[in-house]
């Protein structure tokens, strides 16, 4: 399931799209992820406000987004490119790795909201296999 | 409520049978914090998790592999209630210690490799099956409190 040319074109050329509204993506995919996946919240538990479109649930979607943004530009090695990202969830964070795929479900979700048109099913295909690659990297340092 | 068979009734006593909580608690519990080392997490407490030799001879680890065992142990006795036994134990795991309750899948699975390489061959498919159920259905139960 690895990225192919064309899916790195797709991914990029979506993602010019996703840039401006990349705050509001955020937040409401994080606030979903919170409310359909609930026990996601447990590695929240020092956020005073964990409710949907709280202070630290936009603050934390928009550094997602970052963070996903700027894998858009390193997609030509995700797994040496994300090294210090991957280390600091592996070590730190220590989030268990499914919840990379319960994130990204969300994500996609969002994104046929707020992009009906433009969010087709080759788009769809790219991302989403963009979003797996990009879940594999953040846990290449996990063990 | 979940149904079981007397033949899957059975089949699980036979296995529990075959476990000693004080030897194969700390070893599921220590193969899980080594096999997925991100489950280290909630262990802050507990000292030297540093090397996979410090994690086995942890006494706190040992300990609370039994602690977490046999409580899973008990579930048999409300085999057709786990929801509400484990109730409490949810809410605790969710609302004080914050554990993603993908854990309690990873630790499950530590268990059921322990379980298996003990018992070997005497351990059929069918057996494995009922077993999965047993923890499936455990694992939903500790689960539910999570909102």
């Amino acid at each position: 399931m690895s990225l192919t040319a064309k899916d790195k074109a797709t991914v990029r050329l979506f993602w010019n799209k996703v840039a401006g509204k990349a705050e509001l993506v955020g937040a409401d995919a994080l606030s979903r992820m919170l409310s359909v996946y609930p026990q996601t919240k447990t590695y929240f538990s020092h956020w005073k406000d964990l409710s949907p479109g709280s202070a630290p649930v936009r603050k934390h979607g928009k550094t997602i987004m970052m963070g996903i943004g700027d894998a858009v530009t390193k997609m030509d090695d995700l797994n040496a490119n994300l090294l210090s990202l991957s280390e600091l969830h592996a070590f730190q964070l220590r989030v268990d790795p499914t919840n990379f795929r319960l994130l990204s479900l969300q994500l996609v979700v969002v994104l046929a909201i707020m992009f009906p048109v433009e969010f087709t099913p080759q788009a769809h295909v790219a991302v989403d296999k963009f979003l797996c690659a990009l879940a594999l990297a953040l846990s290449e340092k996990y063990r | 409520m979940v149904e079981w068979t007397e033949s899957e009734v059975k089949t699980l006593e036979r296995i529990w049978r075959n476990v000693d909580v004080d030897v194969i608690g700390p070893l599921a519990l220590t193969r899980c914090l080594i096999v997925y080392p991100w489950t280290q997490r909630y262990f802050g407490s507990f000292g030297d998790l540093s090397t996979e030799k410090s994690i086995q001879t942890n006494p706190k680890v040992a300990n609370h592999g039994v602690v977490v065992l046999s409580s899973m142990k008990s579930a048999m006795e409300s085999l057709t209630d786990m929801k509400n036994k484990f109730s409490a134990l949810s809410t605790l795991h969710s609302e004080k210690l914050h554990v993603d309750p993908d854990n309690f899948r990873l630790l499950s699975d530590c268990l059921t490799i322990t379980v298996a390489g003990r018992m070997g061959s005497k351990f059929t498919a069918e057996m494995h099956a009922t077993w999965q159920k047993f923890l499936s259905v455990l694992v939903s139960a500790l689960g539910r409190q999570y909102h």
